[in-house]
């Protein structure tokens, strides 16, 4: 069941980059070629509704989105641990259950936690 | 002979793309760098056979960790009036860490042995099967500490993260 | 192996167009879709029926000036869209899009590349899906497109979690993170749906917020952001943000019928004792048949149920979604073992 993976079976991917990276380089010099270029100053302005614009977009915003990338850091790296363990689930049998059951449990706590706090609460 | 011409082409473009990340004004594109160099890094965990440690690679380093580095880029304000001014201390500091960094580096390569690596090429051990193996067996006790190190991670950024907010 | 090589040229290529194809005419099936269940009449006044809507369209965007603002990041606001589209194509390679067939002694498969971390890739591609929406918005310096991208963005983290914890319990099923194998274990008996229709919901929801699709379209929605992200694009940049929507909603499908609906297996494929060749024509007729439903099926949630509200959002990835696919794995766990599937 074992499947041995060369180099080459990952040469594909490549190919497909590249067909990919193509076609959007070519795309994208054709539509600025093609297009008409009429440059005005209040076309080159950033929209705000109509009225003139106030300052730029460089401002700070809420640490809710920094907090949600953080716990998005944390979890995602524990959801690629359990794929190895997902993988050999049938092999490790019952202990590994029992392992990877009190691994989640640990983080389970750590979700309450976070839960509890209101960490997550967007109102 | 192709895997060396590969790996002195990976090498290449992670270095050069890490001094990027140095010498780039623009802190965007030093993220957009480091992703560069994350993928060759993980083009060599490939020639390696750690296919595992490789899509880990992307995943958590470029997938997730740089997202987490753009959020912190775009929440400091990047106004040219307002970037902050580092001072001559701080400057000091990065250089005496940085020094200790690259000190620590060279020792730790002085001392390894080159024959010891040329062994653990072309076995199997990085398939993602096999890493489970040992790791849900010989390895079960740092597995379960790193979910405690998890409990303290996801603790300290609440907690932060919460002072922030009130 | 020159031979294969340019054999597997030629299915990238293949791959690419046909993506290209079916997102052109996705765009196209949406406005319809829409105008039949608004009870409308759609775009009819290109072609019969209106069949050439869709090159019409193209070549609106090629056409059209392209705007990049003055106080915009200039190649960064370049970068953005490319982005997105290089990450909308690039899963394509892996999905098993038929079995095999002969062709002078010579057996090829229709899936390009059976790697054996499969799933892996695929999650790694659409961690990547991120960026090109986060560095559009900034880039763009324009309130309303750093908000959308903003919320686009942290949605997208947040799903991607229970996506991938959904797919976990699919992998303790299966063994294995190729998709070729798991395809292939569907080939007899049920799909994996029958086993997983908790992780098949999940699974549904987080790619319907990966896409960016209605109901979770927070990203652009037009009522409080103009245009979200994309509001300060133009031509064919902007043609490539909704371009890579479809191209990612055609994957997606495809990638949802090879985990959970067997893929491009159908009943009793076997017993039809067709010639092999001939067997592959068909799985791959069928496998795309599957594929235009769930794109159907996106279409017709999004014309159908209104937008949740951002903090609705959240709450369903973090609060309802992330303890459910843990629950999944639990519940898959535990009657495994109990039905003694494991040792």
């Amino acid at each position: 069941m074992q499947v041995q993976n060369s180099l080459s079976d990952y040469l594909p991917i490549f190919f497909m980059f590249v067909v990919a990276v193509g076609f959007i380089v070519v795309t994208m010099l054709a539509t600025h070629w093609i297009g008409p270029k009429k440059k005005t100053e209040k076309k080159l302005e950033s929209f705000e509704c109509g009225i003139e614009s106030q300052g730029n977009a460089r401002i700070p915003f809420s640490v809710k989105y920094f907090l949600v990338a953080i716990l998005f850091v944390l979890f995602d790296v524990e959801v690629i641990f359990m794929y190895p363990w997902a993988v050999n689930f049938k092999e490790l049998g019952l202990t590994g259950l029992i392992e990877m059951f009190s691994f989640m449990a640990i983080l389970l706590t750590g979700f309450f936690y976070i839960i509890k706090k209101g960490a997550l609460n967007w109102e | 002979m192709i895997t060396q011409y590969l790996f002195y082409f990976l090498s290449f473009v992670a270095i050069f793309s890490a001094l990027l990340v140095v010498f780039s004004k623009n802190p965007v594109h030093s993220v957009l760098y480091l992703i560069i160099t994350f993928f060759s890094i993980a083009g060599h965990y490939f020639l390696l056979n750690a296919q595992f440690l490789a899509a880990v690679h992307i995943i958590v380093y470029a997938g997730a960790i740089m997202v987490l580095f753009l959020y912190v880029i775009m929440m400091l304000n990047l106004n040219k009036e307002t970037e902050p001014h580092k001072s001559t201390m701080s400057k000091f500091a990065a250089i005496i860490a940085g020094g200790l960094m690259m000190l620590s580096l060279v020792a730790v390569l002085r001392g390894a042995e080159v024959n010891q690596m040329k062994a653990s090429v072309n076995n199997n051990i990085g398939l993602t099967q096999n890493l489970g193996k040992v790791l849900f067996n010989e390895y079960i006790l740092p597995f379960e500490v790193s979910a405690i190190l998890f409990l303290a991670a996801m603790v300290g950024a609440v907690y932060l993260g919460k002072k922030q907010l009130d | 192996m020159t031979g294969y090589i340019i054999y597997q040229i030629i299915l990238v290529v293949a791959i690419f167009t046909v993506s290209l194809v079916v997102a052109l005419y996705a765009t196209y099936g949406e406005r319809k879709i829409a105008a039949i269940l608004q009870d409308r009449v759609g775009p009819n006044r290109a072609g019969p029926f209106g069949i050439l809507q869709p090159f019409a369209d193209g070549i609106k965007m090629f056409t059209k000036e392209e705007i990049i603002p003055e106080t915009a990041n200039g190649w960064l606001f370049i970068i953005g869209p490319c982005i997105a589209m290089l990450t909308a194509c690039m899963t394509g390679v892996i999905i098993p899009w038929g079995g095999t067939f002969e062709l002078g002694g010579t057996v090829y498969s229709l899936q390009v590349t059976d790697i054996n971390i499969g799933i892996l890739y695929l999650f790694a591609v659409v961690s990547f899906g991120v960026y090109g929406i986060m560095i559009g918005g900034w880039a763009s310096n324009n309130k309303f497109s750093l908000l959308g991208a903003l919320r686009a963005s942290s949605q997208m983290i947040s799903y991607e979690i229970a996506m991938g914890m959904s797919i976990i319990a699919l992998v303790m099923m299966t063994g294995t993170l190729s998709l070729g194998e798991i395809v292939k274990q569907q080939d007899d008996g049920y799909c994996n749906f029958v086993y997983q229709p908790l992780g098949f919901l999940i699974f549904l929801i987080c790619a319907f917020a990966e896409t960016n699709r209605a109901p979770f379209d927070m990203a652009e929605c037009e009522t409080e952001l103009v245009g979200g992200y994309h509001t300060e694009y133009s031509s064919m940049k902007l043609g490539f943000y909704l371009f890579a929507e479809y191209i990612n909603m055609f994957i997606s499908s495809a990638v949802i019928v090879s985990f959970y609906f067997g893929g491009y297996n159908f009943p009793f494929q076997h017993e039809l004792g067709l010639s092999g060749n001939l067997l592959t024509v068909i799985q791959t007729i069928v496998f795309f048949g599957k594929i235009f439903f769930f794109i159907f099926f996106f279409m017709w949630i999004r014309w159908t149920i209104p937008r949740f509200r951002y903090d609705q959002l959240m709450k369903l990835g973090w609060k309802v979604l992330l303890p459910l696919s843990m629950a999944n794995i639990v519940i898959t766990g535990l009657v495994m073992w109990l039905t003694g599937k494991i040792n």
